[in-house]
């Protein structure tokens, strides 16, 4: 029997044959941890005894969630996570250097072929490059940390095959959520999802890892790509690591196969709150808008700021319409500054605040008010996520989101 | 054998309900984190719970979204014995096991709010002793078993001095 991505990974980390289902103590080529979740690891290595690294090249701590410091308490965990950093020689990626997401793979840490865990739920995100990437808990984390291995069970997988054209105005983010609304919550628990098809293989790197990003609101442990050109050009470009490129086998087993033609797609809209909570955009257009958001690790890369800026470029928000803007790493900013991005957007009317997750996860940067609604590129809707339990967000594509700030409402951006 | 009143709630209990990020990211102290517990969706689950304990029972994919590890952390804090639920999103039943927090996967529909219920998690059995019901469930899966009887992931490691768990079938 042929053998999935997943499959292969697993046993090329576990150093023997294995099939879904099986448990494995695996190696581990990085471990990652973000602000909110790397000072309970750095108590729990405390905790094992432990005060050192497996290896401090492929360990990072990632100051993202509450970016700058909003407050003394955060201050404090910063500073432990900054301490650790000097203790062990680990990767530290202070303030302003951006979402952690981004960072991992743009400054060349993974590259295809990796087992990577990280302390937060979206670090599969890295399956768009062909590393299986997934989230884990601090103690978790920690003991990777500690041991460079971790012990998993291997995955059965589900293969979305996506054909067709993009049509106009439709992008991954709408494939995304439309199978989030397809498959539910927990359509994908304990799962890895397997992308491939065409209309995939037409998408940039950057628009994979959108899609690679959600996997997790679709309870799946990774969102699986094969590695093509594209990848390995992406790849070498951000490091000089050598790409192990795993595909799947032909008859690999699939405990299902789901078929999407992308040239039927319009684009999509997950209403509070609920990610699966998913809509065609015609369903809900016209739905007032109080503040929009741009950025965050699912689409806060510089092809989505291009998107937005296109739509943007020489025009005004709508009056009394807010659009907080977050480049998802300090190079993405940069680029998209030598770009003119950053000038479009702000002379729309944006505010372009510090590559960071601040505005997603409601620490900071743009907390709605009571009764508000909030159309933003994030991956997460759930009641209080952005800091305020009396607002409403809805999640859409980098192009819906500009289209709608222009006009105070949810905005068709075909 | 824990003994406990049964707190009910429904389906996709993520972890920002049972811990918001705008509490989560600002401190380590777990206990005072613990008044936060399921905020979003009981703002009194911390003064109901905490004085007597307490079994948080939900529906199907408890604990979705995040890898917050907070999110068991408080509901331990707040008093809570046990999560009983259909079925648990997957980094939130390992973050369980490894910080000690019982979860098991039952059918819950019959539970009613405020049932007293007893559990036996060794024999798999949940009695309802205000329906006067048992409801039986699968032990833990075997891995997991071994990490909550060697005292979590932590204890594990320092025991072994490495992971010893893939002679743990299943």
């Amino acid at each position: 029997m042929g053998k999935t991505i997943a499959e292969k990974i697993f046993a090329s980390h576990a150093g023997r044959e294995v099939s879904a289902g099986d448990i494995v103590v695996c190696d581990v080529d990085f471990v990652m941890g973000q602000d909110g979740t790397s000072p309970l690891a750095i108590r729990a290595l405390e905790n094992m005894g432990v005060d050192t690294v497996f290896d401090p090249n492929k360990v990072a701590v990632v100051m993202d969630h509450s970016s700058p410091s909003p407050l003394e308490g955060v201050s404090a965990l910063h500073t432990l996570m900054r301490d650790f950093g000097e203790r062990t020689g680990c990767h530290v990626y202070d303030v302003g250097c951006g979402v952690c997401h981004q960072l991992v793979p743009e400054q060349g840490h993974v590259v295809p072929g990796d087992l990577v865990v990280g302390c937060d739920s979206h670090t599969c995100t890295y399956g768009a490059i062909n590393v299986f990437s997934t989230g884990v808990g601090s103690t978790d984390g920690a003991a990777a940390m500690a041991s460079g291995k971790l012990w998993f069970r291997v995955p059965q997988t589900i293969k979305i095959q996506v054909e067709g054209a993009w049509p106009t105005g439709v992008y991954s983010k709408d494939l995304i959520l439309y199978l989030a609304g397809l498959l539910g919550a927990d359509g994908a628990t304990y799962r890895a999802l397997e992308f491939s098809g065409s209309a995939i293989d037409a998408l940039s790197v950057e628009a994979r890892m959108t899609i690679s990003n959600m996997a997790i609101e679709l309870g799946a442990k990774a969102g699986l790509m094969a590695a093509d050109d594209k990848t390995i050009a992406w790849v070498r470009e951000h490091g000089d690591r050598t790409p192990r490129p795993v595909d799947a086998d032909p008859d690999a087993h699939y405990e299902q196969v789901i078929t999407v033609d992308v040239s039927q797609l319009v684009p999509q809209i997950a209403q509070p709150h609920t990610v699966d909570n998913v809509v065609p955009l015609p369903d809900v257009a016209g739905t007032p808008i109080a503040q929009g958001v741009i950025g965050t690790c699912t689409n806060g890369r510089l092809e989505d700021l291009r998107i937005a800026a296109d739509i943007l470029r020489g025009k005004q928000l709508a009056h009394g319409v807010r659009l907080i803007v977050a480049p998802a790493s300090r190079e993405i900013y940069l680029a998209a500054m030598d770009a003119g991005y950053i000038q479009d957007l702000t002379r729309a009317g944006a505010c372009v605040v510090t590559p960071g997750c601040g505005p997603c996860v409601g620490t900071h940067n743009g907390v709605p008010s009571d009764g508000e609604n909030v159309i933003s590129t994030a991956n997460r809707n759930f009641k209080g996520r952005m800091g305020n339990s009396n607002a409403f967000i809805y999640l859409a594509s980098p192009a819906t989101v500009a289209a709608s700030v222009l006009t105070g409402e949810i905005s068709d951006p075909r | 054998m824990i003994r406990a009143k049964a707190f009910k709630y429904g389906n996709d209990i993520n972890t920002d309900y049972i811990i918001s990020g705008k509490y989560k990211f600002k401190s380590n102290d777990m206990d005072a984190m613990a008044h936060h517990a399921m905020e979003e969706l009981d703002p009194d689950y911390y003064d109901k719970v905490k004085p007597q304990g307490g079994f948080l029972v939900a529906g199907t994919n408890f604990g979705c979204g995040s890898s917050r590890e907070q999110a068991p952390l408080v509901l331990i804090g707040a008093g809570t014995q046990a999560v009983l639920a259909k079925s648990f999103a997957r980094i939130f039943y390992r973050n369980a096991i490894n910080t000690g927090l019982p979860v098991v996967v039952c059918d819950t529909d019959a539970i009613q709010a405020d049932d007293h219920l007893e559990l036996d998690l060794e024999g798999g059995v949940l009695r309802n002793v205000t329906q006067d019901t048992v409801i039986e469930f699968a032990p833990l899966p075997p891995v997991m078993a071994r990490l909550l009887a060697d005292g979590g992931l932590v204890a594990h490691l320092r025991k072994h001095g490495t992971f010893k768990l893939e002679d743990a079938s299943g």
